[in-house]
């Protein structure tokens, strides 16, 4: 079976020091998104500009659709489209010429570009915006341009790189929608992201990367399987209360808990059944819970776990979230196996 | 800011379908010379929308004309009772289209910084598109402002004195030499880091060429390795090459031939260097 796109052991190193890609591989299903997660640096860019034939890889192998990246660029060029993080049109242009612009180079006729621009102008919200330059769009015009001009050429492979750093919620999920629709139609994305949640709405596989290497790959609910089915978060008053609801909780769950500020934090198996022997336990030792929820582990948890540092986008939180789990730190003690421990 | 864009509606078209192979042979040529013409668009749409190219493009090359005709004109006498309007055309010509250049640095560089040569990497254009599209562009551009200053120079005085097929000569002369001077900023735009950069590295390089030249004064009042510098260099020789032209050849020492020559030969030699060098640096951009 051809795949949309194929990475085999991609390696690339930048003046000799900066080691980008340490051998990363994937495969991208046709007619699906595949999620490039990973923090700032970890490579997704010159993943994604190895595989758009901008940049030539040290070793290894890109495949689009069967066409090789570096012998076949060429080829690969009038399949793909790219849209990168920093909006890369033109911005003394109007949206229109933009369009029109990046429509002749792929050599289509030009009453086809025009009718192709005004369509597009219309499908992104753009058509009262299309005859201004690009210097008075805002941030999320600009983006919503650029993405267009992706699909100019109905590319049946389209490159994504990070479409929604730096926009505000409400464009986010005006991208997303986008996404989604393109692939109703038979498109096949490569998105890279920093955001978990992004990847989890909107990819079918993810490839976790962190130093230039795929730590982790699989669909987003497997990814989270690899943590427990659910967490249970247990709010108390204050973070004393929450480190004696951690002792009395210890071996309750799948795995130890862990406390976050004044809240327990509880990987288990089986949630509903769990919550009520949490329950109990905790009014027997008079522990009133503020805050009580069941959750799904979310894909942070599953960074976390891989890497042991939480995402960029997170990180200004990650100073008062501490951790658990196999290979994280701890900044608050856990106690296991004393589910009696700390009572009196 | 508009407000009214938020609402992404889909209709059909949004389905992907392959675009035309790249060809091999001489539909591969049609194809260069589109791109290269698309790029050339896109250039000249821009200059019209950034307000310093349109200073350095209009306003500028008629307030140097009228400058130097009313303020600098009255203090410094030509040679052989030539007119100062006369004898400066040539050399305001050079110094205009010089300058011009430098937004040539500056676009390519700005290009590079922003992205979008990224993204032209990745469509299936001629990689030769952006460079002779830029150039084009630019020698078009060029076009602009020597008519329009043919048009003031001849309001304030400017009367042909070697008539026109000798004036066309020396116009054609000026624009090969800053189309071949272009390739030269070309370079600088693409070994700048960015267009501030570009334009710093451009302006010492250009400064002491156009300003140690016969452009503006007559070589008598330089001392004599100023002089020799002056004549030598390739400005000075083309300069003196279209004076020869469009003045007469009684005006500048030595035969018009001669002259012309020496300036081809320079614009030529700076061809041949600056175009691979460029070539070669964007080729080698990652």
């Amino acid at each position: 079976m051809t795949h949309a796109i194929e990475a085999h052991d991609l390696r690339k190193t930048f003046g000799g020091e900066v080691r980008a890609l340490d051998g990363v591989s994937f495969a991208v299903e046709e007619g699906t998104i595949f999620g490039l997660l990973g923090p700032n640096g970890a490579g997704k860019t010159t993943a994604v500009r190895i595989l758009t034939t901008i940049l030539a890889p040290d070793s290894g192998t890109g495949l689009v659709l069967g066409h090789d990246v570096v012998a076949q660029a060429d080829r690969v060029r009038t399949l793909i489209g790219l849209a990168g993080q920093y909006a890369a049109v033109d911005e003394n242009l109007t949206g229109r010429e933009n369009l029109t612009m990046v429509g002749r180079l792929n050599h289509l006729a030009r009453d086809v570009v025009a009718k192709r621009a005004t369509e597009l102008l219309e499908q992104f919200g753009l058509s009262d915006a299309g005859d201004r330059p690009l210097k008075t769009y805002s941030g999320g015009m600009r983006r919503r341009l650029d993405v267009a001009a992706a699909l100019v050429a109905r590319p049946k492979v389209l490159f994504l790189d990070e479409p929604t750093t730096g926009l505000d919620p409400h464009s986010r999920v005006d991208v997303w929608g986008m996404i989604d629709h393109l692939v109703e139609e038979g498109t096949s994305v490569l998105l890279t992201t920093q955001y978990l949640e992004e990847a989890d709405t909107l990819a079918r596989d993810i490839a976790v990367v962190d130093h230039g290497r795929v730590i982790a790959e699989g669909t987003p609910a497997q990814l989270k399987a690899d943590l427990g089915a659910t967490v249970l978060d247990v709010g108390l008053a204050d973070p004393e209360l929450a480190r004696r609801a951690a002792s009395i909780l210890g071996s309750v769950g799948a795995k130890s808990p862990t406390v976050v500020g004044s809240t327990v934090e509880l990987p288990v198996d089986d949630g509903p059944r769990i919550a009520i022997e949490v329950l109990r336990l905790l009014d027997q030792n008079a522990l009133v819970p503020t805050t009580f929820r069941i959750r799904e582990p979310s894909l942070d948890d599953v960074f976390m776990a891989l890497t042991g540092k939480r995402t960029e986008a997170d990180e200004e939180e990650a100073t008062s979230i501490p951790t658990n789990g196999r290979h994280r730190r701890r900044r608050e003690p856990s106690v296991a196996g004393t589910s009696d421990g700390g009572a009196r | 800011m508009s407000t009214t864009t938020t609402a992404i509606t889909y209709e059909a078209g949004l389905a992907p379908a392959a675009g035309p192979a790249m060809p091999r042979g001489a539909a591969r040529l049609g194809w260069a010379v589109a791109d290269a013409l698309t790029i050339t668009k896109r250039n000249l749409i821009a200059y019209t929308r950034i307000p310093e190219s349109l200073f350095f493009s209009t306003l500028q090359p008629i307030m140097f004309v009228l400058l130097f005709r009313y303020v600098f004109g009255g203090a410094i006498h030509p040679p052989l009772g030539l007119t100062y309007i006369d004898f400066l055309m040539a050399g305001i010509f050079i110094q205009s289209v010089g300058f011009g250049g430098i937004g040539t640095a500056v676009g390519l560089s700005e290009d590079l910084q922003k992205g979008l040569i990224e993204r032209f990497r990745a469509l299936p254009m001629a990689r030769s598109a952006v460079l002779a599209g830029r150039t084009t562009a630019d020698l078009v551009r060029n076009v602009f402002v020597l008519l329009l200053m043919t048009g003031v120079g001849a309001l304030v005085g400017f009367n042909f004195p070697n008539g026109a097929p000798g004036f066309i000569a020396a116009s054609a002369l000026a624009l090969f030499f800053a189309y071949a001077l272009l390739w030269g900023f070309a370079v600088i735009g693409l070994a700048a880091s960015n267009s501030e950069t570009a334009q710093v590295m451009a302006f010492p390089i250009l400064f002491p060429l156009i300003f140690a030249s016969p452009a503006f004064v007559p070589l008598t009042s330089m001392p004599g390795w100023l002089r020799w510098f002056a004549t030598n260099q390739p400005i000075g020789a083309v300069i003196n090459a279209m004076r020869s032209l469009m003045l007469g050849a009684r005006y500048v020492p030595g035969s018009t031939s001669g002259h012309v020559l020496v300036a081809l030969a320079w614009c030529v030699g700076l061809l041949l260097v600056f175009a691979p060098l460029a070539v070669w640096r964007y080729r080698r951009i990652s």
